[in-house]
This record gives C-alpha cells, structure tokens and sequence, in this order.
C-alpha cells in the first residue's frame, strides 16, 4: 500500500480537468470491459437482433411493393432496408431495453454509496454508458449491418457528411437514451418499485422512437409533435432518418440539433431529479 | 390432494406478493393492456400506409393479427415467464425447484405466474371479434369449429415455443436473447400474412417451424380465399396437429434438458 495516502490529489492549475477527464475515461473503459465479459450473450444477441431484421425488412418491403410508386412516406425499398437493418445495430447502441441497475440499488439502498464517491451520480451512469455504448457499435451493429448487406440492397448514403452527422447523431441518442432510462429508474426513489414505470417506457421507447415502423408513416402532424414534444425520435428515428437521407441537408442537420437539445434538457433535468432524491434519501434517514 | 395444495400455496404467494405493490400491479396491468394494442396498432400503421400488403386488405390484415395475438397472449399468461430459466439456472434457485416433491414445469409456471398480463387476452379477443365483424365470413360448422380452436392451438404452439426456447438454457446458460427470436420473433412472424416474407427465410419459419399454421392457414380457410403460396384449403385445419407436434418435441426436450441439468456448482 505504499504511495497511497488519502491526500486528494493535486490538480494542475493549467489544466484544471485532467482528473475529471481521467475519471471520466476510467469509468468508460469500465463499462466497456463490463460488456466484453459477455462473449456468448453477445453473439446471442446479435443472432436475436438479425432474425427480426428479416421480419422487419420484409415487412416493410412489402409495404413499399403495395405502395402506389413504391415510396410508403418518402422511404424508397433501399431505404426502407438500410432503416431496418441499421436500426437493428443501433438497438443495442442505444440500448432502450432492460436496464433497472439505478431502480435496483434504490431498493436496495446500496445507491447511498453512490453519493460518497467524488463523481456526480448521474457521470457515474453516463460514463460506464458511452463504454458499453462504444462496445456495442464494434461488436453489436456491425453483425446485423453485414447481414443486411449480403441479403438485401441497401442504400449507400451519398452526401460527404452525412457519416459524421450519423456519428455525431448517435452520440446524441446514446445520452438521451441513458439520460431517459435513469430518469425512470429515478421514480423509484418516490415508488420503491419502478417495474411500472421501466414497463411503460420498455412499450412505449419501440413504437415512439420508431423501430417498429418509421414515424413518417403515421400523419405529418402527429409524427411534427412527436419530434418537438418527445424525446423519443431521437434515440432511433433521427439518427436513421439522417443516415439514409430522407431529407434535405439542412432539415437532415437541424434533426440533430433537436436531438441535442433533447438531450441536453434530459441531463438538467437528471441533475435536478438526482438532487431531489438526495434531499428525500436524507429525510429519509436511508 | 396434498399436491395441489402445495401449487395452491405457490400461486397463494404470487398473490400476496401482487397485493403488497397494488399501485404498481395495476400500472402493470395497464401497461399490459397497451402492449397488446401497440402490436395490433404497429400492423394497423403498417396497413394505413398502403391499400393492401402482400395481396392482403386490412380487414384480412386485423383477421391475421388477432388470430395471432390470442394464441400468443394465452400462451405468454400461462408459460410467459419460462424464460426466466436462464436466470434461475445461473442463480441456482432451480436446485431448490428440483428438490421439491412437485412437477418442475408447473412449479415454474406458479411461482411466475405473471397476472398482469391477464388483460392482454380481453384486448387480442377484443380484436378478433372486430375482425370477425368487418370480414364477410360464410358461416359454416366447421368453420366454427376452426374458429374455436385455432387460438387453442396457437396457444399450444406458442407454449411449445416458450418450452423449447427457455430449456436452451440447461445447455447453453448465457443463452442470452437467442429464444426471443423465436417467442417474440414467432409471434411478430404471425401477425402479418405469410407471404409477406421470402425466400428461405419464409420456408424455415412458416413451414419448419411450422408459424404459418398459427393464424395465416387457419385465417385463409375462415376467409374462403385461395392461399397464393399454393397450399390446398384445408391446410387451415392442420394447426391442432402442428400443435401437438411441437408440444410432443417441446416435452421431449425438456425432460432432457432437466436430466442434463447440473447445478452451477454455486
């Protein structure tokens, strides 16, 4: 146990954040050495993920055949195609389903270490989140994408930008989505028990963020409110839609400055709903 | 007798421990109930966006679905939650499911029997009687008969499925999702028209899997229509059989699955 004292370290007046930017990356890796343990639940996984690409696919392929002039919304077959399977990686990127790790330490009461430790709570979720994240682009999007590739004709984007915009859209989505799911696990600092809420969200994340169709297929206004006054096209539905070029390039940019904001609002909105908890654990006395 | 005291204070558990959380039970139950409808709703929005798919109009379309999603919601209300096996095989608990006096399956099914999802079948049967309404049916005994049993044997299959799919989980413990292709994967294979799909990947799922005789075949001989696959009409009638097909295999490999099992040494 030499050289380890419980002095904090000193930290660079020019550069104030080099501890909080290690922190940050030491959190990341983490999470990304979490999911690479999982060798088999990964190929699982993928396998799950490709069989319902073919649903999908051909479903709306299907749609796109009964269409008079084959473009159902906008979306031509080779669109359609790219949306699904791209979305099939994207799924686990973003990760929407299944994760009660925040509601489980409430219960439980183990969350009280989280506030001991020198790192905001909701860093110390989002960090370990890019990681898995970052995990899941390498070993869980590339899978279906090479599927789709070999079984099916998928649109190649053609404008110059429109692969760091969908890199930059999937970070936005990444953060929106963990920013969502802690705010739900969160109800359980007021219900004890979020397996309501996570349910309603587990529902309604698919359908609203447009994995089971695109949301262009429901009517203009509908889909107009969806965007504005829901976070949940942006988790699938913008880095997608802006992916395969749906629309104009400054429509196609000003989707993911939505989604950014989206984002942003969901962090504060972390922040204030963490705070709130931590009020009522202490009142608590838990 | 003593036996089916003992399933009685199993379920009696359940029940205890779904009227601790009422406020969340019944967010559950509602939220089982949107579950349902967003599956019929997602085929809906898919229908809207063209005037037929795959040949089929809508009012054949909503036949199809609720068809499928009867056989499926009986079938996840009572072996739904068999796919927690895999849990129950890393964690151990299943030592102590094994040690009982009691039949393994039913015990499983007891401890786990998810209620909440009992509303799901008022919604899919909710659904059929619409589709029974808007599509031209020319009534006839055996039709009837068809009618009745086609969910019956849907649930049956989908049970089968569940089976099949959560015994992965004695061989292989980090079987992770690969089941849902099938249970999930299945029943959203279902719910459209089978000749949607193509190729190879028609083949396997409809016919060696045998999902086309779930709602599609059952669907066709109700409507009086010729199946453009080129199947004869009473392929509709075949669904029993598939049925017990797949719960004579799904049998089968359970038992061999519990024989397997070793523990996790844990």
């Amino acid at each position: 146990m030499d050289g380890l004292d419980a002095r904090v370290p000193q930290i660079s007046p020019r550069r104030p954040f080099r501890d909080s930017f290690a922190t940050f990356g030491a959190l990341a890796w983490s999470g990304f050495q979490r999911y690479a343990t999982y060798r088999q639940a990964t190929i699982a996984g993928s396998f799950t993920n490709i069989v319902f690409g073919f649903l999908r696919c051909y479903v709306l392929l299907a749609v796109a055949a009964g269409v008079a002039g084959g473009r159902p919304a906008g979306y031509g077959p080779e669109q359609l195609a790219t949306f699904v399977w791209v979305g099939q990686g994207l799924l686990t990127v973003v990760s929407l389903w299944g994760w009660t790790e925040l509601s489980d330490r409430i219960r439980s009461g183990e969350v009280t270490a989280d506030l001991l430790r020198p790192v905001h709570p909701v860093i110390g979720y989002l960090a370990p989140d890019l990681g898995r994240a970052w995990h899941a682009m390498i070993f869980r999007f590339v899978p279906p994408l090479v599927v789709g590739l070999i079984f099916f004709d998928l649109y190649l984007p053609g404008r110059w930008f429109t692969v760091p915009l969908f890199a930059v859209s999937i970070v936005f989505a990444v953060i929106g989505s963990l920013a969502m799911r802690f705010l739900v696990n969160a109800t359980a600092y007021w219900l004890h028990d979020a397996r309501g809420p996570i349910m309603l969200w587990t529902l309604s994340a698919g359908v609203l963020a447009g994995l089971y169709f695109p949301l262009r297929f429901l009517p203009d206004w509908l889909a107009v409110t969806l965007w504005v006054a829901t976070p949940f096209p942006g988790f699938l539905q913008t880095p997608l839609d802006v992916l395969i070029e749906r629309d104009a390039a400054p429509l196609q940019a000003g989707l993911v400055v939505l989604q950014a904001v989206w984002a942003a609002v969901l962090l504060a909105l972390c922040a204030v709903v963490q705070r709130r908890a931590e009020r009522r654990l202490v009142a608590q006395g838990g | 007798m003593a036996e089916l005291r003992a399933y009685a204070a199993l379920f009696g558990g359940q029940w205890r421990s779904l009227l601790s959380y009422r406020a969340s039970f019944i967010v559950e139950m509602i939220t089982n109930i949107g579950g349902t409808a967003l599956d019929v709703l997602a085929v809906l929005v898919i229908f809207q966006a063209t005037s037929t798919v795959a040949g089929f109009t809508l009012s054949q379309g909503l036949l199809i679905v609720s068809l499928s999603s009867c056989a499926f919601a009986l079938a996840d209300f009572t072996v739904g939650n068999i796919d927690r096996l895999k849990t129950y095989v890393r964690t151990g608990a299943m030592d102590a499911v094994l040690v009982r006096p009691l039949g393994v399956l039913m015990q499983l099914v007891l401890m786990d029997l998810p209620l909440r999802k009992a509303l799901r079948l008022v919604v899919g049967f909710g659904v059929l009687a619409v589709a029974l309404t808007v599509n031209p049916i020319d009534w006839t005994p055996a039709r009837v008969t068809l009618l009745v049993i086609t969910p019956l044997a849907g649930a049956v299959f989908f049970a089968s499925i569940f089976v099949l799919s959560a015994s992965l989980a004695f061989w292989w413990v980090d079987s992770g999702e690969v089941g849902s292709a099938f249970t999930y994967g299945g029943r959203d294979f279902t719910a459209y028209p089978t000749p949607v799909y193509a190729g190879w990947f028609r083949a396997v799922f409809a016919y060696g899997l045998g999902f086309g005789f779930v709602a599609y075949q059952p669907a066709l001989a109700l409507l009086g229509r010729a199946d453009p696959l080129g199947l004869p009409t009473w392929a509709g009638f075949v669904s029993p059989l598939v049925a017990l097909v797949a719960a004579a295999l799904a049998a089968a490999v359970w038992r061999s699955g519990i024989r397997h099992y070793r523990s996790t040494g844990s």
